[in-house]
């Protein structure tokens, strides 16, 4: 092996310099083409359905908006594509984008390829707020944000016991990995309890939820997530070198001068708020926190300043496709988009270990 | 050249709940000096190196580099002085060497690694010789190679205290000597002072400018190799009867076999 590294000859500087400059170039270019394919994927969506608009049509009429001297467009264009579509193309660009980020830096903090959203209950504590909200009519918030209200609030609950936990000076991951699952059975054994006591049509509207989709989505809701995600994902960027440390783990990250702790809660707390942000709108998404971070990382590698933005476009891209299935594969029948990333899921992550092995 | 900066260790102890894991412990290193402390298992030699980048912090007593109390310091101030490589790493996602390396550059960084930073990692990587493994990745390299990343890691800290937590002990014997010559060589030439713990007395004997003896978190007995490496202070700590040669102008150890029986309680009292 010495042999090996003295009989190559020797990089100068640039050589090496070069090389590590490519890579960042090559991680720029991803997250580059990654966002056109998501607005090419968007306009896809946008265009489909029994209205007969085209591609051209449906980007005219977005811009059409901002623009009205230069893109024309026809009132049932404008309808199908403002009123119909595009709030649910956003919401879901949004929630995957969301998941996305979500599931990388979970990954990060817990160093555990198999950490999502999911893992740590939150879905789960979501699930069960909506429940109780359709189906004992119990809630935090009253009136039209009742089931929202709930989802919310039992989303950030999870989260606040995990954080307590994390707290404690000597948590490990793969404690608040445990303790995230109970908290995900715990949850899960109080809406089936729900559900058997739940009249008919309650239970069924509660199970609908569970399956998130985009159907309710509204401008109202879009309007709020940007807001949420706007605030957030820069927090969560300021954080990537000190998640990129924890990578290599908790010890070496103090010797580097890093408060895993702080950290740990400083990330869990912001992501919690941004997931219950959006699947409070939509129910429950899987596999999107899961898939997405490693799609992303096949490519461009851990580097988590350059992981998180290409993790939420990868997830805001899987969603709004998934969706596009949903709407498409029997029409007119819409199927959720939970459904569809279920499907997904499992067979996308299984191809992914077998290209991990690959390489 | 940097400032050269003494650490002085007062009296610490550290304890896992109510086990008292170091006791006493009190120490000095000299800039450009090389301590080795060795032990038998559990002697609490690593948790003495993590109580000195307060990885772990002591329930009693100082630790003063250069005067200033490190456990009034910022995580990342004591990163800008103290290096450290650990036992192990485990991986489980990939990274790129020079990633690896960069990561060392997180005390002084702020969110974009600058040109600066990059340029250092670049040559620290051709110091230690594997700038050819610059993108290769972290956890397909050897067991030799890896740890050569990590001790360029640290030095990416540019630290003016580097501790190590047995660097050599997953090596071949060629490894074994290239790890130990660079740490030797950085403690000249930077004047960095390095703590490492060793389980090769041999070694230590080498390379250490200083021996520290370790049994059940006190330290037993300090000083120069030819004075800490004695027989009877090896069958004190180790419970091993041993023979002491000399080889290169500096003692060689052979042991023989374990002591059975009795603890043997008299220790030769060494001073330096």
């Amino acid at each position: 092996m010495i042999a090996e590294t003295t009989k190559e000859t020797t990089k100068n500087t640039n050589e090496v310099k070069e090389q590590y400059q490519k890579f960042a170039g090559r991680k720029i270019a991803f997250i580059f083409f990654s966002a056109l394919l998501l607005v090419l994927i968007s306009g896809i969506s946008a265009s489909l359905g029994s209205a007969g608009i085209t591609i051209w049509e449906a980007y005219a009429t977005i811009l059409h908006r901002f623009f009205p001297a230069y893109f024309h467009t026809t009132w049932l264009a404008e309808t199908c594509v403002w009123d119909l579509r595009l709030p649910r193309i956003t919401l879901g660009i949004l929630t995957g984008f969301n998941l996305g980020i979500a599931g990388a830096v979970m990954q990060g903090i817990l160093r555990n390829p198999l950490a999502s959203p999911y893992t740590l209950g939150i879905s789960a504590g979501a699930s069960f707020g909506a429940t109780l909200a359709i189906i004992a009519g119990f809630g935090f918030i009253g009136g039209g944000y009742l089931i929202i209200g709930n989802a919310f609030v039992f989303a950030m609950l999870c989260s606040f016991i995990i954080i307590t936990f994390a707290s404690r000076k000597d948590t490990t991951p793969e404690t608040l990995i445990l303790v995230g699952i109970a908290i995900l059975y715990i949850f899960s054994a109080a809406t089936i309890i729900l559900q058997y006591f739940g009249e008919e049509e309650a239970v069924a509207a509660a199970v609908f939820w569970t399956v998130g989709g985009l159907d309710r989505a509204s401008w109202d809701q879009v309007f709020m997530s940007v807001i949420i995600l706007a605030c957030c994902a820069p927090l969560l960027m300021v954080k990537a070198w000190d998640l990129n440390v924890m990578l290599i783990g908790d010890e070496v990250a103090r010797s580097l001068g890093v408060n895993v702790n702080r950290v740990r809660i400083y990330t869990l707390s912001i992501m919690t708020l941004m997931v219950a942000s959006t699947i409070c709108f939509t129910g429950t998404i899987g596999f999107i926190g899961l898939v997405a971070p490693h799609m992303a990382r096949l490519v461009i590698g851990g580097d988590n300043r350059f992981l998180l933005p290409a993790s939420g476009i990868v997830g805001a891209e899987l969603l709004v496709s998934a969706d596009i299935l949903g709407r498409n594969i029997i029409p007119p029948v819409v199927l959720p988009v939970g459904a569809i990333t279920a499907c997904m899921g499992g067979p996308l992550l299984l191809y992914l270990v077998k290209k991990r092995k690959e390489i | 050249m940097k400032l050269k900066i003494k650490l002085k260790i007062k009296d610490i102890e550290f304890g896992y709940g109510s086990t008292p894991v170091l006791e006493n412990v009190c120490l000095e290193v000299a800039p450009s000096e090389v301590v080795s402390i060795c032990g038998p298992n559990g002697a609490g030699k690593t948790t003495l190196l993590r109580c000195i980048n307060r990885i772990l912090r002591p329930t009693k007593g100082s630790i003063l580099l250069d005067g200033h109390e490190v456990k009034n310091m910022r995580m990342s101030e004591i990163a800008r002085h103290i290096g450290y490589v650990p036992q192990s790493t485990a991986n489980v996602f990939p990274v790129t060497v020079f990633d690896m390396v960069l990561m060392g550059r997180r005390p002084h960084l702020g969110w974009r690694s600058s040109e600066a930073d990059i340029e250092k990692v670049v040559e620290i990587l051709k110091m230690m010789k594997i700038e050819n493994l610059a993108m290769r990745d972290f956890s397909g390299l050897s067991g030799g190679q890896q740890q050569k990343v990590i001790i360029a890691r640290a030095l990416a800290q540019e630290p003016n205290i580097l501790l190590l937590d047995e660097p050599t002990s997953n090596l071949d014997i060629k490894h074994q000597l290239e790890v130990m010559e660079i740490i030797k060589n950085l403690s000249i030439e930077k004047g960095i002072s390095v703590i490492t713990a060793v389980h090769d007395l041999n070694l230590a004997s080498r390379y250490a400018d200083k021996i520290i003896l370790m049994k059940g978190g006190r330290i037993v007995c300090a000083g120069s190799p030819a004075s800490v490496l004695t027989p009877e202070n090896i069958l004190a700590v180790y419970g091993v009867e041993a023979v002491v040669k000399s080889e290169l102008e500096k003692p060689y150890i052979v042991p023989i076999k374990p002591k059975r029986g009795e603890e043997i309680t008299h220790i030769q009292k060494c001073t330096n």
